[in-house]
C-alpha cells in the first residue's frame, strides 16, 4: 500500500492547483464582456438601482479585494446566489451533482466491462480474426463524437425500438440505471475504445514478458498467472489513461446531459452559460476542477498501489 | 557404474507459425540427462537452445507446437495435458532465465514470488512458507534474508536478482534445473560467483542440470557432458573433455578455434564466416552447409545423421576426415 506520507504529499500538491483554478475563474468571469449587474437587473431598472446591485455584489471594490473576498467565501462554501435560479449556488450544485457523478461512474463501469474482456480476447490471439473485428468496431466508436453516438442510440434504441427511455432521470437506483443507460452507454463506447486499444497493447506486451514466462515455468495455475502477473502489470498504464479519460468525461457531460435531458451539473453549466449566470458558472467551474482533481488523485493512489516503483515520494 | 537416466529427449521438434509452412526452431533433437549430471547445451543465439528448454517444460505452447518424446523418469511430458504438466513444472523440473532484470515481476515482493511457488507445490502453511523462503534466500547467499522478503525486485542488484531467481527455482527441491544462460546478462565478476553457486547447489542437492550457454569456457568449467546445437539441430555430443579436447564437427571446431587459447598476442583468431541461417531458410541437408569450410555438394541436400563414435560420442557430419584435415592444417600453419 502507498504510505501515508505519500498520500499527504500528494494532497498538498492539490493546493496550488486550486489556487490557480480560483485565479482563473475569478479573472475570466471579470474579463468577459457584459456587465453581470445589468444582467441581474430588471429591464427597466434605473442607473441607481444597477449601481446598488453592483455594490451588493462587491463589484465596486478593487480586483485584489474582490479576489480575497471570493477566496474567503469559496472556502466557507459560499459561492454566491444563482441569478437564473434565484437560489444559493452551493445548494443548486449539490442538488444536481449526484446525478452527474452517478452518470460518470455508470459509464466508467460500463466502459471497463466492455473493454476489459474484449481486450483479453483480442490480445489472446493478436492479429487473429476476433482481434481485427474488435479493433475495427471500436475504431469506428473512437472516430465518432460522443453526442453523435448518443443521437444514434437515441434514434435507434429509444425512438424506433422503444427499448429505453428517451431521457430524464429515475427515482430509485435501479430506475436510474434504466433511465441513464443510453447516455452512459454513449460515453462508455467512446471511453472503452480508448481503454481497449491501450489494454490490448499492454496485454500483448506483458503476455510476452520474461516474468510471465517465468511465472508459467514455476507451474502456477493459469488463473494466478493471469490475475497476479499479467493483468496487474497490464493495468498500470491503463489506469493512467482511465483517469485521464474520466477527467475528460467530466466536461463531456455538458453535451451528453443536454442530448439526453439529464438534470446534472453538465446541463446546468450550459444553461448557466446561456443565462450569463456568473456566480453559477464560477461555482460549476470550481466543481468540475474539484472533481477532476479528485479523479487524478485517486488515479495516482491506485497507480502507486499497483506499482511499488512509484511509491518513493 | 553409470547413474540412471532421468530425462530422455527423443526427436524433439518445435514449430511455430502456420502448420502448412512452419518455422522449425528445434528439429529432431535427442539427448539424455543422467541423475546429478550437468549437461551443457551450446550454440549461437537462435540455434534453438532456449526453445529446447522451454519445450521440455511445455511453456512454448500455445504459440509453439511440440512433437517427439520428452521422457521424464519414463513418463512422456510431451503427451501430458496442461494440468498434469503443471504438477511437474516448477516442482520436479525448474527453470531459471537469462535476464534477471526482467524475469522477476516488478510489482510483487520477492517474498511473495518465492511463496507462490511453495503454495503451488507444497503443503506448507503460511508460517512454514515464510520460514522456507528465508532459508532459500539464505542458501543462495542473500545477506539479511529475513528482512528482504518484503522488498521488491527493483531494490536488488542484477546479481542479487539472479540469486533470487535461483532461490525461486529451487523452492520445491526440483530434480532437474534448466538454466537458460543464467550468467550472460551479468558482470564478469558476478558471472563466476553465480556459476559457482549453481554448480555447488546442484552438487549439494543432487540435482541434474541442463546449462544453456554460448560460452565454451563456461562449459569447460562446469559441465559433465556437452551437446552442441546449430540451426535447431544437434551437431555433436559427448563428454566435455572429449568434445573440447578432440572436437570433430566443423562447427564445434570453429567455435573452439575462435576462443583464444595458449596463443601469443596479436594472433588472428579463427572466425566462423557468415551468420546462422534464418528459420525460414533452413537447407534440407546440414544446417551448417553455408558456413562450413569443408562442405560439399551432398551436404546441402542430405541431412547427416547423428552417428555414434567411440566413447559415447555422437557427431552429425558427412565430412569428418576433411574437417579434421582442414583444422589440423590450420594449426600446423601457425
Amino acid at each position: 500500500m502507498p504510505s501515508l506520507s505519500y498520500l499527504l504529499a500528494r494532497l498538498v500538491q492539490i493546493i496550488p492547483t486550486f489556487l490557480l483554478v480560483m485565479v482563473f475563474i475569478f479573472l475570466i468571469v471579470r474579463l468577459l464582456p457584459g456587465d453581470p449587474a445589468i444582467a441581474m437587473a430588471e429591464a427597466k431598472a434605473t442607473d441607481a438601482q444597477i449601481e446598488q446591485i453592483r455594490r451588493n455584489l462587491g463589484l465596486d471594490q478593487p480586483l485584489p479585494v474582490q479576489f480575497v473576498v471570493f477566496v474567503k467565501n469559496t472556502l466557507t462554501g459560499d459561492l454566491g446566489r444563482s441569478i437564473m435560479l434565484k437560489a444559493p449556488v452551493t445548494e443548486v450544485i449539490l442538488a444536481r451533482l449526484p446525478t452527474t457523478i452517478f452518470l460518470a461512474l455508470y459509464s466508467v463501469v460500463l466502459a471497463i466491462c466492455l473493454a476489459g474482456p474484449l481486450a483479453f480476447l483480442a490480445a489472446a490471439r493478436a492479429n487473429g480474426a476476433a482481434d481485427i473485428a474488435i479493433r475495427s468496431v471500436f475504431q469506428v466508436g473512437l472516430s465518432m463524437p460522443v453526442f453523435y453516438i448518443g443521437l444514434l442510440l437515441l434514434t435507434v434504441l429509444a425512438a424506433k425500438l422503444r427499448l429505453f427511455p428517451v431521457g430524464g432521470y429515475g427515482t430509485s437506483f435501479l430506475d436510474n440505471l434504466y433511465h441513464l443507460i443510453l447516455p452512459a452507454l454513449s460515453v462508455a463506447l467512446y471511453t472503452s475504445a480508448i481503454i481497449l486499444r491501450n489494454l490490448r497493447a499492454s496485454l500483448i506486451e506483458v503476455l510476452d514478458a520474461d516474468y510471465v514466462q517465468f511465472a508459467r515455468a514455476k507451474g502456477l495455475s493459469p488463473r494466478i498467472v493471469m490475475t497476479r502477473h499479467v493483468l496487474r502489470n497490464a493495468m498500470v498504464s491503463t489506469v493512467t489513461l482511465l483517469g485521464l479519460s474520466i477527467g475528460n468525461l467530466m466536461s463531456g457531460t455538458l453535451v451528453t446531459e443536454t442530448v439526453f435531458a439529464v438534470p446534472g451539473v453538465g446541463r446546468l453549466m450550459l444553461e448557466a452559460i446561456f443565462a450569463r449566470d456568473y456566480p453559477l458558472i464560477q461555482g460549476l467551474t470550481l466543481t468540475f476542477a474539484v472533481l477532476v482533481s479528485v479523479v487524478f488523485l485517486l488515479t495516482d493512489v491506485v497507480q502507486s498501489w499497483l506499482d511499488p516503483r512509484l511509491r518513493q515520494s | 557404474m553409470e547413474k540412471p537416466v532421468v530425462l530422455a529427449v527423443r526427436d524433439l521438434r518445435t514449430e511455430f507459425g502456420p502448420a502448412a509452412h512452419p518455422l522449425v526452431a528445434v528439429d529432431g533433437v535427442s539427448f539424455e540427462v543422467r541423475e546429478g549430471e550437468i549437461l551443457g547445451l551450446v550454440g549461437e543465439s537462435g540455434s534453438g537452445k532456449s526453445i529446447t528448454l522451454r519445450s521440455i517444460l511445455g511453456i512454448v505452447q500455445p504459440r509453439g507446437r511440440v512433437f517427439g518424446q520428452i521422457l521424464w523418469k519414463g513418463r512422456d511430458l510431451a503427451a501430458l495435458d496442461e494440468t498434469r504438466l503443471r504438477a511437474v513444472r516448477g516442482r520436479e523440473i525448474a527453470m531459471i532465465f537469462q535476464e534477471p532484470m526482467s524475469s522477476l515481476n516488478p510489482l510483487l515482493t520477492v517474498g511473495l514470488q518465492i511463496e507462490e511457488n511453495l503454495l503451488a507445490h507444497t503443503d506448507l502453511d503460511a508460517r512454514a512458507r515464510k520460514a522456507r523462503a528465508v532459508e532459500l534466500l539464505d542458501m543462495v547467499g542473500i545477506p539479511a534474508a529475513r528482512s528482504r522478503l518484503g522488498d521488491y525486485p527493483h531494490e536488488f542488484s542484477g546479481g542479487m536478482r539472479q540469486r533470487v531467481m535461483i532461490a525461486i527455482a529451487l523452492a520445491s527441491n526440483p530434480r532437474l534445473l534448466l538454466a537458460d544462460e543464467p550468467t550472460t546478462a551479468l558482470d564478469v565478476t558476478i558471472q563466476d560467483q553465480i556459476l559457482r553457486l549453481i554448480q555447488s547447489l546442484a552438487e549439494e542437492l543432487g540435482m541434474a542440470m541442463i546449462l544453456v550457454t554460448h560460452d565454451m569456457a563456461v562449459v569447460a568449467e562446469t559441465c559433465d557432458r556437452v551437446a552442441v546445437m546449430y540451426g535447431g539441430r544437434l551437431c555433436e555430443t559427448g563428454e566435455t573433455a572429449a568434445v573440447i579436447g578432440d572436437a570433430r564437427h566443423p562447427y564445434t571446431l570453429g567455435l573452439l578455434r575462435s576462443i583464444p587459447r595458449d596463443v601469443p598476442p596479436r594472433t588472428p583468431l579463427y572466425s566462423i564466416p557468415g551468420a546462422p541461417p534464418a528459420l525460414s531458410a533452413m537447407p534440407a541437408g546440414c544446417a551448417f552447409t553455408a558456413r562450413c569450410p569443408v562442405a560439399g555438394s551432398d551436404c546441402r541436400d542430405a541431412r547427416p545423421p547423428l552417428a555414434a563414435l567411440s566413447g559415447g560420442r555422437h557427431v552429425a557430419c558427412h565430412r569428418l576426415p576433411e574437417a579434421a584435415a582442414f583444422f589440423s592444417a590450420r594449426e600446423a600453419a601457425r
